[in-house]
């Protein structure tokens, strides 16, 4: 008989105190970032697509065209076409094509690279309409936002 | 000529009575509604609708044009005409319950004397309505909310009744005005608060509110009796829920907190109203409060409680209220 | 139970035979997220497949991770730097809390409990904030390398992961205890529902805190000692008699644990390099090896067979959740369909990697 009452005294203890959980937490403030209205602030070590780095002295990319990053990438999305140019010492990148589409973001590419040109960029807010919108050209990418 | 002229008044009484109460129906649905999206954001520390209208205040407007906008898809299966006839079975006792409260004084449109047990009955048709609309279906999802709904209704009306029976012996009236004017040095909230948990708890259970929820479960049942149903059809069931727990909070402002009693106002007969409503809503905050705090209560648990808990204290107050009334 | 439905952790399939409200037996069936993982790892080279494994359990991805650059360091003698041994293990704990966490909430939100999932997402953000500095990822890590890990961690890292253990640890009480494990309702909900025998626990071969909440207390971390964990203090948190609330407190009292490992971990954090200098293409001696580690789930073991060349021959993982949730058939005979939820929601199973 007195177990009846101490589970119902111990049971409507707890829920009051639950109660009280709950209220209090609904005076603090909303924890909520209301995108697209306030954005937060990205980390720079954030992993978006990989990009070309513009080198400051040179003003321009620092790839030789090895092609460690196009052997490496598991997925295999990463075309690079060079060329040999008559006077230039090495090899002169044509091209640097980066399907996104299959990228894993696993950062062997930066790492592999020998002379640091890729590098992540930080871009997330992406949404297109064409999956040929995530096929990246990464060297024009570099020429016009960077 | 005198005679007509009553008539006429009361022909527009009833009309002009008719318009409010669905206004108001809608109003309070409206009002309801937002309030539960906005009060269980905060409880979830999150801002609630903010991006129709300033601070989300249309939300619930453009809800009701995407409902009404929905085809109302009735499936193959489905058993015959009762499957569109359910909603409106929902929506039903809600035209009738409005008949008896009273707002304030002057505000009620009948004051029956046996308000309280025509009110009762009406609440009570919304577990028809959900067998309706489960059985109907031919679903098995439906059929599992229904019929769970269905016997926590049947169970939960006992504890209910009694509780609300003690309140008549101490008020010696059924008429809803007659309860809230004999409430007059003390609100009954006072004098029976057993009373007054046994029927918060079993008016949770009657509405299909947390932690009572089992008959529209999402986690476990996809919506529970009213999975089939789309667009009108849910709206349906949806404004029935909401004024079913308006309803509720009523019964128990007028049966425990006095009314539209509070400190007076201007022209008390009809501002009445705002002190009422201010309590019903206090309470339907409460009911918010509630269901966005606990877990579900399992079935057969649920019916547990109801029968070892609720009816022998229900009865026990009863019991005691009877003896104190006689002496 | 089909594979769409609200509250089946990933898209699992139960085949259900009732009684009305009673499950006689429910039948998992899977297969319906195979991604081909274990043959991409026969066609990928050693450091390629990281990036798969956080993927395969998306939730405990870094401890997957270790498990893998673990094998690979095993096999070719390759050594760690201290430095990086220890980034591994906080950064491992705090995603096993981050992923205790979610299954937190998602229990709750079965049992109908709509607000403590909010409020575990809410420490979890921080957590994910911490490790996307870090690793540069919120969910889908590919953070650890053969000989180190990818990049050093910052400088503010110690300070953030002290905040974040004493702002949990001050909110254990109030949040998750106040409002959920000492509540009269999800004590009865949870309580003395089924009950899992060491002797069923064994012969499925479950791991994980599952195991441990029968009475036997073995974890891969101090029975199968790897990395750091010999160094560091903690203790193994068991339960008695297998119920579902018993798992549910195993599982509290492990984030507990993971908070004190953290703080230890950090204190001893050495200087130095975060990665040893690991030639480009990776060649392993033939022969095979298997690694074990500790996953939030339970026992995740990799084995690998290798003939001499930098892919490997055979890459086969045992995943925890497969075991566990194997159990199902013989243990929910006879139980309620909301019990039968419950059950699957507190053996913490995440489809995905049974499925890999």
């Amino acid at each position: 008989m007195s177990g009846y009452f101490i589970t119902l005294f111990t049971g409507a203890k707890s829920l009051l105190v639950g109660m009280g959980v709950t209220l209090r937490e609904m005076f603090k403030p909303v924890v909520t970032v209301q995108y697209p209205r306030e954005r937060c602030a990205i980390t720079p070590n954030f992993r978006g697509h990989t990009i070309l780095v513009r080198d400051a002295e040179t003003s321009t990319h620092r790839c030789i065209s090895c092609k460690f990053c196009q052997m490496d990438c598991p997925s295999g999305c990463i075309t690079v076409i060079s060329e040999k140019r008559e006077g230039v010492k090495g090899l002169t990148l044509l091209s640097y094509k980066l399907d996104f589409t299959k990228c894993s973001l696993c950062g062997i590419c930066v790492e592999v690279c020998p002379t640091s040109a890729l590098a992540f960029s930080a871009e997330y807010e992406l949404a297109g309409f064409a999956s040929d919108e995530f096929r990246y050209d990464l060297l024009r990418y570099m020429e016009e936002k960077l | 000529m005198h005679g007509t002229l009553q008539i006429t008044a009361e022909i527009v009484r009833i009309l002009v009575a008719l318009v409010v109460v669905i206004g108001f129906t809608f109003l309070n649905v409206l009002l309801l509604g937002y309030a539960e999206r906005k009060i269980s954001g905060r409880i979830m520390r999150r801002p609630g609708p903010m991006e129709v209208g300033p601070q989300g205040l249309l939300q619930l407007v453009v809800d009701g044009v995407k409902l009404v906008a929905k085809q109302f898809i009735t499936p193959v299966e489905s058993a015959g005409p009762l499957f569109r006839v359910a909603p409106l079975l929902a929506f039903m006792p809600v035209g009738l319950s409005f008949i008896v409260i009273p707002f304030s004084n002057r505000l009620q449109v009948r004051d029956l004397d046996t308000g309280l047990v025509f009110m009762l009955t009406v609440m009570s048709l919304n577990t028809f309505a959900i067998l309706v609309a489960g059985w109907t279906s031919n679903s098995k999802y439906s059929l599992f909310g229904a019929i769970r709904s269905v016997a926590q209704s049947v169970a939960y009306e006992i504890p209910m009744l009694l509780s609300l029976l003690s309140i008549v012996f101490t008020a010696n009236t059924l008429s809803m005005k007659g309860i809230v004017l004999a409430q007059h040095p003390v609100w009954y909230v006072l004098v029976q608060p057993v009373a007054f948990l046994i029927y918060f708890i079993a008016g949770l259970a009657e509405t299909n509110r947390a932690p009572f929820d089992l008959p529209e479960a999402e986690s476990e049942l996809t919506a529970g009796f009213h999975t089939e149903y789309s667009g009108m059809g849910f709206s349906m069931f949806f404004l029935a829920e909401y004024t079913n727990m308006f309803f509720v909070c009523s019964l128990a402002v007028v049966l425990f907190f006095g009314g539209w009693s509070g400190p007076p106002l201007p022209f008390m007969d009809y501002t009445g109203a705002v002190w009422f409503l201010l309590k019903v809503y206090l309470l339907l905050f409460v009911m918010i409060w509630v269901r966005w705090t606990f877990p579900r209560v399992r079935f057969d648990q649920l019916l547990n409680f109801c029968w070892m808990y609720l009816i022998p204290f229900s009865l026990v107050n009863l019991l005691l209220t009877a003896v104190v009334v006689k002496i | 139970m089909g594979p769409q439905h609200p509250s089946t952790h990933g898209v699992l399939r139960v085949l259900l035979e009732m009684d009305g409200e009673h499950v006689l037996e429910p039948e998992p069936v899977l297969g319906y997220a195979h991604r081909i993982q274990e043959k991409m790892g026969e066609t990928r080279s050693w450091p390629g497949f990281i990036a798969n494994t956080g993927r395969l359990d998306y939730l405990s991805a870094l401890i997957y991770n270790h498990g893998y650059v673990g094998l690979i360091e095993r096999m070719t003698g390759i050594e760690v730097p201290p430095r990086a041994e220890y980034i591994r293990v906080i950064t491992s704990e705090l995603n096993r809390i981050s992923s205790h966490l979610l299954w937190f909430g998602a229990f709750l939100l079965d049992l109908g409990a709509f607000s403590p999932i909010m409020y575990a997402f809410d420490d979890r953000e921080q957590i994910l904030d911490i490790l996307e500095d870090v690793t540069g990822a919120r969910l889908t890590y590919a953070y650890f390398r053969v000989g180190g890990v990818f990049r050093d961690v910052g400088d503010d890292f110690a300070e953030r992961v002290r905040a974040f253990v004493k702002r949990l640890r001050s909110r254990f009480k109030p949040i998750y205890e106040d409002l959920v494990t000492n509540n009269i309702i999800f004590i009865n909900r949870v309580k003395g529902i089924v009950g899992i025998t060491p002797e069923l626990a064994m012969r499925y071969g479950v791991t994980g805190p599952t195991l441990r909440s029968t009475g036997i207390r073995y974890d891969i971390r101090r029975n199968e000692p790897y990395s750091v964990y010999p160094e560091l203090d903690f203790e193994v948190p068991v339960g008695s008699c297998g119920d579902c609330m018993e798992i549910y407190q195993v599982r509290l009292s492990e984030m507990e644990q993971s908070l004190s490992i953290i703080e230890q971990a950090l204190e001893r954090l050495p200087d130095g390099p975060f990665r040893n200098k690991v030639p480009r293409k990776l060649k392993i001696p033939q022969g095979d090896a298997s690694f074990s580690v500790e996953t939030a789930r339970g026992e995740l073991t990799y084995y690998l067979v290798s003939d001499g060349s930098d892919i490997p021959y055979r890459l086969k993982v045992r995943v925890p959740s497969f075991s566990n949730l194997s159990m199902l058939k013989e243990l929910c005979r006879n139980m309620l369909l909301s019990d039968l939820i419950m059950t699957i929601g507190s053996l913490d199973v995440v489809v995905p990697e049974i499925d890999r």
